[in-house]
């Protein structure tokens, strides 16, 4: 037995694929989810992938909120189900207030790919504690929309409760707030990400790096142990 | 009811003396006399509007067909070529299966027009080509050319241009790998904004552009129609830049990846399923290159109802239908059975389809509006039959003046001192610095089989996850050589392209090329065009790499000053497997840097006779293709028998250019001695063609020496990759951290 892992593909998303093959090289299995179905087909967890959905028009991230895949998924998130959402996924699981606060336009205006160093910070997550608390790694990021902000009370609740999960180090590519580059919910189970982990499984591919895989194996051991 | 009666085919007949505007829609008196005389009657206005589009130079090729010829006629036999020159992309055989389909083209005017949209639905239409022959489209390239990097446009065109493609590429979700980005003046007012697209396929996906099967159903899917565009390939394309017209804003399309991204998926789901007669995408000249295109390609005709055609602003007239250029429409020709399911599709992606009409069993393109016939033409005289012209052409008689002004006259610096000095002023000027600034706006690792992108020599895609099977794509043309001696500067041009595909580990296989020129109408431009055509064609006849399509882009300038010729190369290249690819970064502290081939006293027209001296005259390096084969093969193998760990092609700016980049990339040093028979500043600033540096293990010294030896490949042990600086024994040590502040901020600083 193995771990069925859905990612959910939106028109407009565009690391579906990538999503699936990270999912696959961690050793689980990957489910296909269309965003006009609200079957969840008894997937063990869900992956939000990046992209465009919808085009990323009125906001990013504003319209898929409203998808019929969107109403199970917040259901059973709040419910417990294992949800990541990598960049476009991040800012939908913000529309969707799975996670607090939202994203703005990069504060230098411009599109932004780079490999990204990071500081993992929470460790106890469903989809991070393959990492060590306080690990460096470095994770492609890629993004127009990539400026986390909350207002000032967010961020100190999320700072006390250990819920930043993920910080830029060295360098702040868009401005986010606190420099976080990922959060989670109180329970763990739901986190959010501008970069890009299921870009950064394979050596040779992309940067070279494979310091996105744990991301995957996490959610499995959880899954497989539970 | 409508002011004006229909113009009816039968209107047309029985108004002969009816005034119709074939000069503003950009048509020669001559050749509004030949469409007079094909139909035997005047064209209809909507028959006017599909010639006047369809014969214009960017549809037609009329200037420059005679000479295309000879890349059909001095074609090198291939295997590898599936589709050639003539479908919307050529279409190569990578092995284990798979066929790779590229091709490049222009979006030059567009993108002085209007930056960013012009730009945006460059890489929009040729991604929608690649679509169009059955593939999944899987990168783009973009080979870019601006004005001086200073001038104020630049600051206006640039920006524009590079959020433009990354703007659309990255929300189509395709990694943007390579391409180039060149400053000269010459290009000021005139912009290159190229576009180059990779898809890959199984090999019975392959796709045409043909109606074939009467009774077939016509369908256009995508966006609607609307009024942008409308004229934008006569007018924008096949015109000279002329202050005193008024603006032509409006001839731009505007782009919306999204739908596009939902296209392409709807579309291979519907290739999937077998769905697909034929099919052919809506770019320059819209509805009437689509169906003259896709009629005149088939066994019949077609008749086509213009009212069933979605609008986007329902006041459009027939004409201003058939020539618009709406962007993310395509055309499809399916069997009645299988209309339903293709119908399906579309929906499932929200993608609006609809039956505009069907291929019939006779031989004529019959288009109907409101119950009225406005078109019965022949589709071949739109399509295929077009005006061809043997323009003049002469040896501009300042070109003997111009290659005796030898830049291997120019003082060549004095001391240590000063080689160091320009050596800063070489990695920090415009062209050969970093251009990071532009590339982070691209999105390099989507689709996550990106094996190796800009700043490497070639960029590479992963196409088989089971066997590592892989493709190579480089992108490469320099004007200055090209303008020196268009016909060895388009050679130099294939060259280098052909190196940097090889230098990444993969074998060369196939070309693609956009050729940027001035005005036809210019006998020495289209002397420059001629010998660059023919250049080109020489050497992928010798070189065994066939053309298999592109693009060319006239009427780039301004007034009298054209653009430098501009031959832009793209050459694929195949790898057995990515594991095996060689980077440009220096790996490993200690490994011994060799160079490859033979450096000669070759300034003319190079980055250092433009940085220094600011200077342009001479002849072009040498070009010795049989020695560009050997290079290329000896990289290929030392790459695959794992004997080099890095490899750099040396071009613009030379050996020092190369060292520079692979130890910024690498954040590894060198320390390089001057070998025996060169001088410091030969050595460092040649740019002799038809060579490489590579680093070895030392493990493997003696296997790559014995190699090359055997080959009979120069081989020449110039350093050792060392340290924390760039150091030529005797002369001058540049920190990394120096070299790297030089040559990674002047672009930013420039665009700020």
């Amino acid at each position: 037995m193995t771990a069925r892992i859905g990612v959910v593909t939106f028109p407009g998303s565009l690391d579906d694929r990538d999503t699936q093959r990270a999912i696959r090289l961690a050793g689980a299995e990957p489910v296909a989810l269309w965003h006009k179905d609200k079957d969840l087909k008894q997937v063990d967890a869900v992956v939000l992938c990046g992209g465009f959905s919808y085009g990323d028009y009125l906001r990013a991230g504003a319209i898929a909120r409203f998808s019929p895949v969107m109403e199970t998924v917040i259901e059973q998130a709040k419910a417990g189900l294992p949800v990541l959402g990598i960049c476009n996924g991040f800012q939908i699981l913000t529309e969707a207030h799975l996670l607090p606060g939202g994203m703005l336009g990069n504060d230098h205006l411009h599109f932004i790919c780079r490999d990204q160093k990071l500081r993992v910070e929470n460790a106890e997550t469903s989809w991070t504690s393959d990492y060590s608390a306080g690990q460096e790694i470095h994770i492609p990021l890629k993004n127009m929309d990539g400026r986390y902000v909350a207002d000032q009370y967010t961020l100190d609740k999320l700072e006390a409760e250990g819920r930043v999960a993920f910080r830029y180090l060295d360098f702040n590519p868009n401005g986010s707030l606190n420099d976080i580059a990922g959060i989670t919910n109180e329970s763990g189970n739901v986190v959010g990400l501008m970069p890009h982990p299921e870009h950064a499984v394979e050596p040779l591919i992309g940067t070279g790096r494979t310091d996105g895989l744990p991301f995957f194996t996490s959610i499995l051991k959880k899954l497989v142990n539970a | 009811m409508s002011r004006t009666p229909l113009d009816t085919v039968e209107h047309a007949a029985a108004t002969p003396d009816v005034e119709l505007p074939w000069a503003e829609l950009g048509l020669k008196k001559d050749e509004y006399e030949r469409v007079v005389e094909i139909l035997g009657r005047r064209p209809t206005g909507a028959e006017l509007a599909m010639y006047s589009v369809m014969w214009s130079e960017h549809c037609s090729y009329k200037s420059s067909k005679v000479h295309l010829r000879q890349f059909g006629e001095k074609a090198p036999q291939s295997d590898a070529l599936l589709v050639g020159i003539g479908e919307n992309a050529g279409v190569v055989d990578v092995g284990q299966g798979y066929a790779v389909t590229f091709k490049v083209e222009s979006h030059n005017h567009p993108s002085y027009v209007e930056p960013y949209q012009g730009a945006a639905t460059g890489v929009g239409g040729i991604v929608r080509d690649i679509i169009a022959m059955g593939a999944r489209p899987v990168a783009v390239v973009d080979p870019l050319r601006f004005g001086a990097a200073d001038h104020p446009d630049t600051k206006r065109v640039l920006p524009g241009v590079v959020a433009g493609i990354g703007g659309y590429g990255n929300c189509l979700g395709l990694p943007n790998i390579g391409g180039e980005v060149v400053f000269d003046a010459c290009y000021q007012g005139n912009p290159l904004v190229n576009a180059g697209a990779i898809g890959v396929m199984r090999h019975e996906d392959i796709h045409l552009a043909k109606a074939s099967g009467a009774g077939n159903k016509v369908i256009l899917y995508g966006a609607r129609t609307g009024g942008d565009g409308i004229g934008g390939a006569s007018i924008l394309a096949s015109e000279t830049f002329d202050d005193a017209k008024p603006s032509k804003r409006p001839a731009v399309q505007v782009g919306d990846p999204f739908q596009e991204k939902l296209l392409i998926e709807c579309t291979l789901e519907a290739f999937a399923e077998k769905l697909v007669v034929g099919i052919q995408d809506l770019g320059a000249a819209g509805l009437s290159c689509a169906t003259s295109e896709l009629a005149s390609n088939g066994s019949g005709g077609m008749r086509v109802t213009l009212d069933d055609v979605p609008l986007r602003d329902s006041t459009l007239s027939p004409e201003e239908i058939l020539m618009s250029e709406s962007q993310e429409r395509m055309c499809a020709v399916v069997e009645p059975a299988k209309v339903d399911r293709f119908l399906e599709i579309c929906e499932k992606w929200d993608v609006i389809a609809t039956v505009i009409g069907e291929v019939t069993d006779g031989d004529r393109l019959e288009i109907y509006w409101h119950g009225g016939k406005i078109v019965d033409v022949d589709p071949r005289t739109v399509a295929h039959e077009g005006p061809v012209y043997e323009r003049p052409y002469a040896r501009p008689s300042w070109q003997d003046e111009l290659q005796a002004d030898d830049a291997n006259k120019l003082p060549r610096p004095a001391t240590s001192d000063e080689l160091k000095d320009q050596v800063l002023k070489l990695v920090g000027s415009p062209n050969q610095a970093s251009k990071k600034w532009i590339t982070s706006q691209y999105d390099h690792f989507v689709q996550g089989n990106t094996v190796l992108a800009q700043p490497e020599d070639s960029g590479m895609i992963r196409i088989d996850e089971a066997t590592g099977l892989g493709v190579a794509i480089a992108t490469d043309g320099n004007g200055r050589y090209a303008k020196l001696d268009p016909y060895h500067g388009a050679q130099l041009a294939l060259a280098e392209a052909y190196r940097n595909v090889a230098t990444t580990g993969a074998k060369p296989l196939a070309v693609s090329d956009c050729l940027n020129f001035g005005s036809p109408e210019d006998p020495a431009v289209m002397w420059q065009f001629a010998e660059a055509v023919r250049g080109l064609a020489d050497a992928c006849q010798q070189l065994g790499t066939p053309v298999t399509g592109g693009n060319v882009s006239l009427y780039n300038q301004t007034g009298e000053a054209a653009i430098h010729p501009t031959p832009v190369v793209a050459v694929l290249g195949v790898i057995d497997d990515v594991a095996r690819r060689t980077p440009v970064a220096f790996q490993e502290e200690g490994q011994l840097l060799y160079l490859l081939g033979d450096t000669r006293e070759e300034f003319s027209g190079s980055a250092w006779s433009q940085v220094v001296h600011d200077h342009l005259g001479g002849l072009p390096p040498q070009v010795d293709l049989e020695r560009e084969r050997l290079l290329a093969e000896i990289l290929i193998s030392a790459s695959r028998d794992g004997m080099i760990d890095s490899a750099h092609d040396l071009s613009d700016g030379g050996l020092i250019q190369a060292v520079v980049e692979s130890a910024l990339l690498g954040g590894k040093g060198a320390r390089l001695v001057v070998p025996d028979g060169l001088d410091a500043f030969t050595l460092l600033f040649s740019e002799s063609a038809g060579r490489a540096i590579v680093a070895v293990p030392r493990s493997e010294e003696v296997r790559f020496n014995d190699m090359c030896g055997a080959r009979g490949l120069p081989v020449t042990r110039i350093g050792v990759v060392d340290g924390d600086s760039v150091e030529l024994q005797g002369e001058f040590a540049l920190s990394l951290e120096e070299l790297r502040v030089v040559h990674e901020e002047t672009i930013p600083a420039l665009l700020k």
